[in-house]
C-alpha cells in the first residue's frame, strides 16, 4: 500500500509467479476431491457396474452374480411385457414433452402480456412444481376416484359417464399422463416466460410496421429466437419425465393388469425389488441408459445446428 | 448487475406489451383474462378439492353428488394422519436429510465452482465436464449397484445409507461455476493483487458477489431434496428413516377402500409446508431454474 513500484506479496510467500500455480493445484484437489469421488462411487462406478450386471442372473441380495451372456437381453426382446412398457414410455413422454412445451409456451405468452393479476396466476400455475410427487400422486388419485372423485363428479354434473381410471389400462395412463403434467406444467412455462422477457422486441415491432400477420410473426420472428430455450426444454423435460417413478408408484403401482401405467423405469424397479431378478432389471435399465443417450445426443446436434444457422 | 439487466429487460418488455396491447382489441384481452381464469381453476380445483375432503366427515367424503364444502368441519382427518402414522417421525427424517443433505450439496457445490472457476490447474475443463456429464446419468440407472453397495455396507435403514449416495453435485456446480466466471476478471485481480489468498477471495470476494445465485441454488436443493422420492423409498423400511413422502404413502391401503380423509389430510400437512416456502422465495427460486437455462 505504501509504495505502487514494489510489489504487495507478504513476507514468506514464494514468487507469485511460480508459487501460485503449485499451490492452486493442490487446493483446487482438496475441493473438487469429496464432490468427485461421491459422483465416481455413486453415479459412474453404479452406471458401468450396471451394464456388467446386466449380462447376469442375479438376485440382488445374493452375493454373487452368474454370468449368463446376452440371455437377458434376447428375453426383453422377446417379452410382452416389455412391448406394453416401452409403448407406455413412448405414449407418456411424447404426451408429456408435447403438452407441457406447447401449453407452457402458450401460457407464457399470455402472462407476458400486461394483464392485471398476471403476478398471481404466475405464481399459482409455477407452484405444483414444487410440491412432491407422491402428494400429487396421492391428491390425484382421489381426484380421479371412480366412485367418490371429483372428475367423476364434474363429469356427473355435464351428462358424461367417467371411465374407471384405476382399472383401465389406457384410461390409468391417461391420468397418470394428465397428473404429471398438472405438476410439472410451471417449469416449461417459467423457462419460456423468462426466455420471452430476455428476447429482443424490436424485431417483432419491425415485422408488424412491416405488416406480418400474426401468425408469420410467431412462426418467423418469435419462434426462431426462442430456439436455444426450445431445444433447452425438449431434453430437459425430456430427461425427467422419463425418469417419472413417485407418481407412477404412489397412483398404480405400474398397474393395472400388470404392467398397464409402468414405464421403463418402473420395470426397472419391478424386475429388481419385486420379481428380484436384479440382472434383469439392470438389462432394462442399460437399454433405457442406451435410449436415452442417442436420444440427448441427437438433440444436443440439432440444438448446435440451431445456433450456427 | 444481473439485477440492473433484469430491470432493464423487464421495462423493455413492458414497454413491448403497452404497445401490443393497445393495438389487441378488447375482445383479446377479454379471451386473455378469460384463460387465466381457466388457468387458475385448472390449478386451484383440485387443491381446493383435497383441502376440502381433509376437513369432511368420513360419510361425506363418500357421497355423491359430490359436496363442495363440508356440512361439518372436523379435524378428525388431520388427528389420525398425525396419529395413526408416526407422522411426527417421518417430519423428524425429512429434516435431518434434508438439512444435512442440503448442505452438504451447497458445500460441495460451492467448493467444486470455485475450484473450476477462479482456480488453474491442468485438466480442469475434464474435470468440468466428468461433473457435469453425472447429470445425464438418471438416478434409476443408478439404483441397482448402489442399493447392493449399500445393503453390503449395512447401511440400510440409516441416515447415511440415505444421504451420502445422494451428495455429489452437478447441476449446483454449473450454477455456480458460471455465476463464479461472470464476476469481472479485474475485480479477481485486483484482490489477487492486494494479497487475497484463494480462500479469502472465496469468501471475501467470490461469494458475497454471488448472493442471489447461492440463494437460488441453495432453495433448488433444499425443495428437491424434501421432494426426493425413490432413493429414500428403497432404502427405508419404515418410520426410523423413511421421509414424509414413503410416510405419506404408508396411509395408502392396498386393500378394499382408502379412507380419503386422513389420506388427504396428510397429503395437505406434506404440501404445506413447500408451498409456503415456496411463495416467500419463489423469485430466488425461479432465478436459479432460468440461470441454467435462458442463456444461449
Amino acid at each position: 500500500m505504501t509504495s505502487a513500484a514494489a510489489p504487495p506479496a507478504p513476507v514468506g510467500d514464494p514468487p507469485r509467479r511460480r508459487g501460485r500455480p503449485i499451490g492452486e493445484w493442490g487446493l483446487a484437489g482438496l475441493l473438487l476431491l469429496p464432490n468427485l469421488a461421491l459422483l465416481v462411487i455413486f453415479t459412474y462406478r453404479p452406471l458401468l457396474d450396471n451394464v456388467r450386471l446386466s449380462f447376469t442372473s442375479w438376485n440382488i441380495s445374493a452375493p454373487v452374480a452368474h454370468y449368463i451372456g446376452t440371455a437377458n437381453y434376447v428375453h426383453w426382446w422377446h417379452d410382452p411385457n416389455s412391448h406394453e412398457v416401452l409403448r407406455n414410455t413412448v405414449i407418456f413422454t411424447v404426451a408429456t414433452v408435447g403438452v407441457s412445451m406447447v401449453l407452457g409456451l402458450a401460457l407464457a405468452m399470455l402472462l407476458d402480456q400486461k394483464l392485471r393479476g398476471r403476478n398471481i396466476v404466475r405464481s399459482v400455475l409455477f407452484a405444483p412444481f414444487v410440491i412432491s410427487g407422491a402428494a400429487v400422486g396421492l391428491a390425484f388419485q382421489f381426484v380421479f376416484d371412480p366412485n367418490f372423485g371429483l372428475v367423476r363428479d364434474l363429469g356427473h354434473r355435464v351428462g358424461i359417464t367417467v371411465p374407471d381410471f384405476y382399472q383401465q389400462p389406457h384410461w390409468a395412463l391417461f391420468m397418470v399422463t394428465v397428473t404429471y403434467i398438472w405438476k410439472n406444467l410451471g417449469y416449461t412455462f417459467v423457462i419460456y416466460l423468462a426466455a420471452l422477457q430476455g428476447r429482443r422486441a424490436d424485431l417483432d415491432e419491425a415485422a408488424e410496421i412491416d405488416g406480418a400477420s400474426p401468425w408469420r410473426r410467431f412462426t418467423k420472428v418469435l419462434l426462431p429466437q426462442l430456439r436455444p430455450t426450445t431445444y433447452f426444454l425438449s431434453i430437459t423435460v425430456l430427461l425427467n419425465s422419463v425418469q417419472v417413478f413417485d407418481i407412477v408408484n404412489v397412483m398404480t403401482r405400474g398397474g393395472p393388469q400388470g404392467y398397464g401405467t409402468a414405464t421403463m423405469v418402473y420395470q426397472v424397479y419391478k424386475e429388481t425389488f419385486v420379481n428380484n431378478q436384479a440382472g434383469y432389471g439392470a438389462t432394462i435399465a442399460t437399454i433405457m441408459f442406451v435410449f436415452l443417450l442417442v436420444i440427448t445426443l441427437v438433440q444436443v446436434r440439432l440444438m448446435d445446428k440451431g445456433r450456427q444457422s | 448487475m444481473s439485477t440492473m439487466t433484469r430491470r432493464i429487460r423487464s421495462r423493455r418488455s413492458e414497454v413491448h406489451n403497452a404497445e401490443a396491447m393497445s393495438h389487441s382489441g378488447p375482445a383479446l384481452k377479454t379471451f386473455g383474462y378469460l384463460a387465466m381464469i381457466v388457468t387458475v381453476l385448472i390449478v386451484a380445483v383440485p387443491l381446493f378439492w383435497i383441502v376440502v375432503t381433509s376437513f369432511k366427515e368420513r360419510p361425506d367424503i363418500f357421497t355423491q353428488p359430490a359436496q363442495w364444502w363440508p356440512r361439518h368441519a372436523t379435524t378428525d382427518g388431520y388427528h389420525n394422519a398425525l396419529f395413526g402414522i408416526p407422522f411426527g417421525d417421518y417430519l423428524r427424517n425429512s429434516l435431518i436429510i434434508t438439512g444435512i443433505l442440503s448442505t452438504t450439496k451447497i458445500i460441495l457445490g460451492v467448493i467444486s465452482a470455485y475450484a473450476l472457476s477462479l482456480l488453474r490447474f491442468p485438466g480442469r475443463n475434464l474435470v468440468f465436464i466428468v461433473v457435469i456429464a453425472a447429470l445425464m446419468v438418471p438416478n434409476q440407472i443408478t439404483v441397482i449397484s448402489n442399493y447392493a453397495l449399500v445393503s453390503q455396507l449395512g447401511w440400510r435403514n440409516t441416515y447415511q445409507g440415505i444421504i451420502i449416495p445422494l451428495a455429489g453435485v452437478a447441476f449446483g456446480t454449473f450454477l455456480m461455476r458460471n455465476q463464479f466466471l461472470s464476476i469481472p476478471t479485474e475485480i479477481i485481480e485486483a484482490a489477487r493483487l492486494d494479497g487475497a489468498g484463494p480462500l479469502k477471495l472465496l469468501w471475501r470476494v467470490a461469494l458475497p458477489m454471488s448472493w442471489p445465485t447461492l440463494v437460488a441454488f441453495s432453495i433448488i436443493t433444499v425443495v428437491n431434496e424434501w421432494n426426493e422420492y425413490l432413493w429414500p423409498f428403497l432404502m427405508s423400511d419404515d418410520s426410523r428413516t423413511g421421509t414424509l413422502p414413503i410416510g405419506l404413502t404408508f396411509l395408502q391401503t392396498n386393500d378394499g377402500i382408502t379412507n380419503w380423509g386422513p389420506v388427504m389430510a396428510a397429503t395437505v400437512l406434506a404440501m404445506l409446508p413447500v408451498l409456503v416456502v415456496f411463495l416467500v422465495l419463489q423469485r430466488h427460486m425461479i432465478k436459479g431454474l432460468t440461470a441454467g437455462a435462458v442463456k444461449g
